[in-house]
């Protein structure tokens, strides 16, 4: 352990809850290296806020619970949370002018539980405006670079999106682990491109409440970590039952970690064939191949299962994300609370220049997008049609999980790309979700799990998808594909020149 | 079908969004890609397919309608950009 804590902050959280309570360090000092590595890597642009002082506090409070016998699951442990949980007299921007200056009164239901099981909050992530983006280059507040980079190359890669301060962050040991969002894939691709672990749960398992809303019917809270068992060990905190949010299933909440052994003898690996699309690089083709045989090698038996509705689902998701977010973002009017614009003539002036002034160019395309698709004479062609097509998706699951327990696909269609690569065309941004969004638009759970480098040295993404609610056995899979896949590889820490 | 720049010019209205006239050709060009990329969903069988309303089997649920919170208009005045008292500021709507 002492090997351990002479380098604290490249420690897991499993690591690190073991070295606390052994006394090996205090949180104070965790705290304080951290705190060090954020100064030492704002290069990366990971954070928009930091809250050292904040941090520092609540570390010495958790060293006194330690003391006293009363540490909480997460007690002293240094975490990073997206700007776009609400957190309580600490700014929160969602990465949009609109919100620049807003600080709530309030605090989310998942950083709640996170600070009632005793977790220290290093800072708020950075992240694509209003989660709408998988590059983390829609933000107000710059772009994020990936800790990764080519081998033998100085040209800055994004970090995926949305939830990309918080990979970045967690891929550069500026934090144990982080919290994401993810509505088509804002957990899972980000951590694909960083070499790290995302998993978005069951919809309705993380409540929802004090997060700033974009699509309502698909967004989720989950973690964002180093390894399988830390996802396990922090969803179990941020998971909770929820009186505040309508959408949150009265399901208890189990301790994941439990589910981490027994391995995956036995268990049905199913292989969606439509995810072998034209044009996916070989590489990606060939760790999903690879994986299989892992899992198969550990006594997985695989299966072939048909998810015939596939190429709909990112137009679907293209549909019903703006519609909802269209509608989530009217609350945006420079009345209550945000951007203002200064002398309006009138009250629709007012609204009207407050939010062309206050939203970025991404955010505004999909506002419009969804403003036509639910406005009349079009909600029957474009915005039912949706909704169909979902029923559609969902129903091709419900069909594949009665011949698997788990499902395995490639995370992302290729690895982290050049900053700017994408920008110019919104719908080849869009296809970085074409491997995540399925599991959105049926409301089920996936992690991404680290597979390998490509063979410029960049990582590769696994994802698993399991049935609703049955994160335990998600869990259990991907920790089975991260044993097998032994990625040990950090990225040269070029940032802290 | 297409989207021209009258129709962003009147979705923007709807959204009560200012779209700099400028802009209202460019956009009109990015929607057209996107929609014209949609359109692939015309061609998907749904006659007799439900709407999907809930991917979770689970009664919204209800809860009893009743005070659990306030008295902090202090607090929710903090964020207001324009506000006096207790009362959130807008320029004048009724003549």
């Amino acid at each position: 352990m002492a090997d351990l804590t002479s380098n604290p902050t490249a420690m897991t959280l499993a690591e690190a809850r073991d070295a606390l309570k052994a006394k090996a360090i205090s949180s104070r000092e965790l705290t304080g290296a951290f705190i060090q590595a954020i100064e030492a890597g704002r290069g990366l642009n990971a954070f928009i806020t930091e809250t050292a002082d904040v941090a520092l506090l609540m570390a010495g409070e958790s060293d006194k619970r330690i003391a006293e016998g009363k540490a909480g699951a997460l007690e002293g442990l240094p975490l990073a949370i997206k700007d776009l949980f609400c957190t309580k007299g600490t700014r929160t921007t969602a990465a949009s002018k609109i919100l620049g200056n807003f600080i709530p009164p309030y605090e989310s239901t998942v950083t709640q539980n996170l600070w009632n099981a005793g977790a220290v909050m290093l800072g708020k992530t950075n992240l694509d405006e209003f989660a709408m983006g998988s590059s983390n280059e829609t933000s107000a507040f710059g772009p994020v670079f990936n800790p990764w980079r080519s081998r033998g190359s100085n040209q800055n890669l994004v970090p995926g999106g949305s939830s990309g301060g918080s990979s970045s962050a967690v891929a550069a040991d500026l934090c144990l682990a982080a919290t994401g969002t993810d509505t088509g894939g804002s957990i899972r691709q980000p951590a694909a491109v960083t070499g790290t672990v995302g998993l978005k749960p069951t919809y309705g398992r993380c409540s929802r409440w004090g997060i700033v809303a974009f699509a309502s019917s698909l967004d989720q809270a989950g973690p964002m970590t180093k390894t399988v068992r830390d996802a396990a060990i922090l969803l179990t905190s941020m998971a909770s039952i929820d009186p505040k949010d309508s959408t949150s299933v009265e399901t208890s909440v189990p301790d994941y970690e439990s589910f981490l052994t027994g391995g995956v003898k036995g268990l049905k690996v199913g292989i969606p064939k439509e995810y072998r699309i034209d044009g996916i690089p070989a590489d990606v083709a060939a760790l999903w191949d690879k994986a299989a045989d892992w899992l198969k090698a550990q006594g997985a038996e695989i299966v072939e299962v048909s998810l015939p509705h596939t190429k709909y689902a990112l137009p679907t998701y293209y549909i019903v994300a703006p519609a909802e977010a269209s509608s989530n973002l009217a609350r945006y009017d420079g009345v209550r609370f945000g951007h203002r614009a200064a002398n309006p003539h009138d009250i629709t002036d007012l609204y009207e220049r407050s939010r062309g002034e206050g939203f970025g160019a991404e955010v505004q395309r999909r506002i419009l997008i969804g403003t036509y698709v639910l406005s009349a004479g079009y909600y029957d062609a474009y915005y039912s049609r949706a909704q169909k097509l979902r029923t559609l998706i969902k129903r091709d699951f419900d069909q594949a999980f009665e011949k698997c327990d788990v499902l395995l696909t490639p995370s992302t269609p290729g690895p982290a790309f050049g900053v700017g690569a994408k920008t110019s065309d919104p719908l080849e941004m869009y296809l970085q979700d074409v491997f995540t969004v399925t599991v959105n638009l049926a409301g089920l759970p996936g992690i991404s799990v680290p597979g390998g480098l490509t063979e410029s040295g960049l990582p590769l993404g696994l994802q698993l998808i399991g049935k609703a609610f049955d994160e335990g056995t998600l869990l259990r899979a991907a920790q089975s594909v991260e044993t097998a896949a032994d990625f040990k590889a950090k990225p040269a820490k070029w940032w802290t020149a | 079908m297409s989207v021209d720049k009258d129709t962003v010019r009147r979705i923007a209205k709807l959204a009560r969004l200012a779209v700099p006239e400028e802009r209202l050709e460019p956009m009109a060009g990015e929607l057209n890609g996107i929609f014209k990329w949609v359109e692939m969903l015309g061609e998907a069988q749904v006659d007799g397919v439900p709407a999907l309303t809930s991917v979770v089997a689970q009664k919204l649920k209800w809860r009893k309608d009743e005070v659990t919170d306030g008295g902090n208009a202090d607090a929710l005045m903090g964020n207001a950009p324009g506000g006096e008292d207790h009362f959130f500021t807008v320029p004048k709507v009724v003549e």
